[in-house]
């Protein structure tokens, strides 16, 4: 079943990718999406068999890979309740995401090209997260690092897009080289790369230390900081988080999947499933809580002033990952498992809205062009409300059971980084409310902006051109331009997200992060602290009331700011423009990166280049030979005059001269 | 007494005349033929003083064949010249430089 599972994305993708323009487009997009639905069927049972039965975990072995010397890799399937939880969320999303890019990427001339691409990112995401060891979880980690880069410049003709996809790549091998030289030192410390033999060997490592440089460092905190900045890479965290947003320049279904609901969350998954690791070493602990901390105010600020939808959402993404990993930092990695599979519905929920959006307003991404939407495009407008009141944590939606969890936890666990997360998530849970509201109010509420809009402009120009009637006054600000409501294929998968982000808090809460419940839903796949998800019961009132507090508070602000009175945002904007500019402008971070590592490396590029390559080797080597040899031949060329009586002077020199030397 | 070493001297002369008429005209091709056909004349005399002075008859045989080798030299080196001219339109040997470098 796991084998089926795994395997036919693949076959798919093979399919749909190397035979497309036999089999057509809508064959690709009938097999690839049919696929995804039978392996989001079989995640599901497996699933349920370890939330109400009793499954146990086990491993499939598929084919040896590596053997050399101590070093034994193979290809093997690892199923337990993390692994079946992943299974869901990325069969789920992926097989909506099929489905809604029927609708979505209907006029694209290479639909089964996307289509592949997508199947191939579900299988990498697969074998990353059934890996069984670490070899084969970098195999899937690369490949959906590929996946991404080829969805991200999935238009190639757009110079931006392809920017993009570059730079999302790049970045991400500055977190890979972390990744694996994790790898490597692990494989050092323990001599295997089975996941399962590493965790059983840990306690025989903690606190032990090493030489390094003529200082003592603590072995695991030196793994488990190399581990992570691969996460940090892969889940854009603070530091290496600049390729996400940028990453929105591919197709809006390509975001929901893979740049907010699969991929990067996979540096949570990781720390999760390597946590009884992280749990040996307090520091690396503190590490992971407090970059998650800061990742997460720092993209909830910029995600306040942002204009472009896409971004917003892209920014509240990577502040909802830093969420994360500040549960799995302060110990509470139910509530960051937990956090990932709400988060997956409703971010997945809000991309695809925002798709819907886009798609409604002819390819216009910019919120200042949006406005009074909701008449127009109603249900796409209900399901986008509901996506942002479950990741603001309204009462019983998803994300008000796992914030709260992630909160709590932070608070009860009572270390020093602990409660900074706790202010900073508190914070940044006003924020998140903030600019989630914002987003609805400016998308779906006031009056319509759309005139200024050149994608409108062009759309009703066009429309226009059709019918010939030039010339008609609109002076609403809709520019006579009429939205419509997604086809079915797009609305369906909104109305299943918009469920799942309504009512997988209230359903699996108990299991997740309950401590009665959790232990025996979790079944040692991640370390499950019991006593600190009891203490979840024992925190202050204030501490449960703080995220409410907060998603009224940014609510009430936003909608001051937007709706009551839209002279507020202005007003900020013209009185602080630092501020402004700081935020807008992502605190300077491609700045200062391009100041930093950009420059630099291609003034180093051009040295090696001008200086190294061309004035050096070839000057000596190729071009230098080549000038020796025309130099000797314009020396040579002046005894060849071409006359008769030359030749046969020397001639008759060279006779005699041989006679003279034979009769001598 | 007309003694081996005159007809030598003869000989030699004419060979050096030919040598140089190869070296110091700049004028015409047909007296580089000429030329050749003095030098193999020189070499003849040599053979035929040699043949008589040996009282041997060989070099007389070859002063034949040289003879012979000569003509249709000069007959093949003729036509070339012909063929040269209507191609080039003179036959001035400094004007033939054609491999210069």
């Amino acid at each position: 079943m796991i084998q089926t599972l795994v395997f036919l994305p693949l076959l798919m993708a093979a399919i749909a990718g190397l035979g497309g323009r036999v089999i057509g487009a809508t064959a690709a997009k009938a097999i690839t999406t049919g696929g995804l639905f039978v392996s989001a069927a079989l995640a599901w049972t497996i699933f349920i068999g370890f939330w109400l039965n009793d499954a146990a975990a086990y491993t499939a072995p598929v084919l040896d890979w590596i053997e050399s010397g101590d070093l034994k890799v193979a290809w093997a399937l690892k199923v337990d309740t993390l692994t079946a939880v992943m299974l869901v969320v990325v069969t789920s999303v992926s097989a909506l995401v099929h489905l809604y890019s029927w609708g979505y990427m209907e006029e694209d001339p290479d639909q089964s090209r996307f289509f592949a691409y997508l199947s191939l990112f579900t299988f990498a995401m697969l074998m990353l997260v059934t890996a069984d060891n670490l070899v084969q979880m970098f195999f899937g980690w690369e490949g959906v690092g590929l996946a991404s880069y080829l969805l991200i410049g999935f238009w190639y003709t757009k110079p931006s897009a392809n920017a993009a996809a570059i730079k999302a790549f790049v970045v991400n091998r500055v977190g890979d080289f972390g990744f694996s030289l994790g790898i490597f030192a692990t494989f050092m410390v323990f001599g295997t790369v089975s996941i399962d033999a590493i965790l059983a060997a840990v306690p025989g490592q903690a606190g032990a230390t090493f030489s390094f440089l003529g200082a003592r460092v603590d072995v695991m905190t030196t793994l488990c900081l190399l581990l992570f900045v691969g996460a940090m890479g892969k889940s854009a965290q603070l530091g290496l988080h600049t390729w996400l947003p940028d990453a929105m320049e591919g197709p809006t279904p390509v975001s929901a999947l893979i740049h907010a609901a699969t991929m990067v969350t996979a540096g949570v998954f990781m720390v999760c499933r390597l946590s009884p690791m992280f749990e040996a070493s307090p520091t690396a602990q503190a590490v992971v809580c407090v970059i998650g901390a800061c990742t997460a105010l720092f993209a909830a600020t910029v995600g306040m002033v942002q204009n472009d939808i896409k971004r917003v959402i892209a920014y509240s993404t990577c502040s909802q990952l830093g969420y994360m990993f500040f549960a799995a930092g302060a110990g509470a990695y139910g509530a960051a498992m937990f956090h990932l599979f709400t988060h997956a519905f409703f971010k997945a929920l809000l991309f695809l809205g925002a798709g819907s959006v886009i798609h409604a307003m002819h390819h216009e991404q910019d919120m200042r062009f949006y406005g009074g939407l909701r008449k127009h495009i109603p249900i796409t407008c209900l399901m986008m409300t509901i996506g942002t009141l479950a990741l603001t944590g309204f009462f019983f939606t998803a994300g008000y059971y796992s914030k709260d969890a992630i909160l709590e936890a932070t608070f009860a666990s009572g270390t020093a980084h602990g409660l900074f997360a706790f202010v900073v998530g508190a914070t940044v849970a006003l924020l998140t409310s903030f600019y989630s509201w914002r987003l609805v109010f400016l998308t779906f509420f006031g009056q319509p902006r759309w005139a200024a809009s050149e994608h409108i402009q062009h759309a009703v120009h066009n429309a226009h051109h059709g019918r010939g009637d030039h010339g008609h006054a609109h002076d609403d600000g809709t520019a006579g331009y009429h939205p419509h409501e997604s086809p079915l294929s797009m609305l369906i998968p909104l109305v299943v997200l918009g469920a799942g982000a309504l009512f997988a808090g209230i359903i699996w809460h108990g299991a997740f992060v309950e401590a009665e419940t959790g232990a025996a839903f979790w079944r040692g796949s991640l370390a499950f602290d019991t006593h600190l998800m009891h203490a979840l019961h024992d925190v202050p009132a204030w501490v449960v009331w703080t995220p409410s507090v907060a998603f009224f508070a940014g609510l009430g602000l936003a909608w001051h700011a937007y709706v009551n009175k839209p002279s507020i945002p202005v007003w900020w904007r013209n009185e602080v423009p630092g501020l402004y500019d700081f935020l807008l402008r992502k605190w300077y971070f491609d700045e200062l990166y391009n100041a930093i590592f950009v420059k630099p490396a291609l003034w180093f590029g051009r040295i090696f280049w001008t200086r190294g390559d061309q004035q050096t080797i070839d000057r000596f080597g190729p071009n230098g030979a080549a000038e020796v040899v025309v130099a000797g031949a314009a020396t040579l060329r002046r005894f060849q005059s071409g006359y008769l009586y030359s030749y046969a002077l020397v001639m008759l020199v060279g006779l005699a001269a041989a006679a003279a030397w034979m009769m001598r | 007494m007309i003694g081996l070493s005159h007809y030598l001297t003869v000989s030699a002369a004419l060979f050096v005349l030919g040598v140089l008429g190869i070296f110091l005209n700049r004028k015409n091709v047909i007296i580089i033929l000429m030329s050749l056909e003095l030098m193999l004349l020189a070499v003849n005399i040599n053979l035929v003083a040699f043949s008589s002075f040996l009282h041997q008859v060989h070099g007389q045989i070859f002063a034949m064949f040289v003879l012979t080798v000569a003509a249709g030299e000069a007959a093949i080196g003729l036509a070339i010249l012909v063929i040269y001219f209507r191609g080039r339109g003179t036959i001035a040997s400094d004007q033939a430089d054609l491999l210069k470098g």
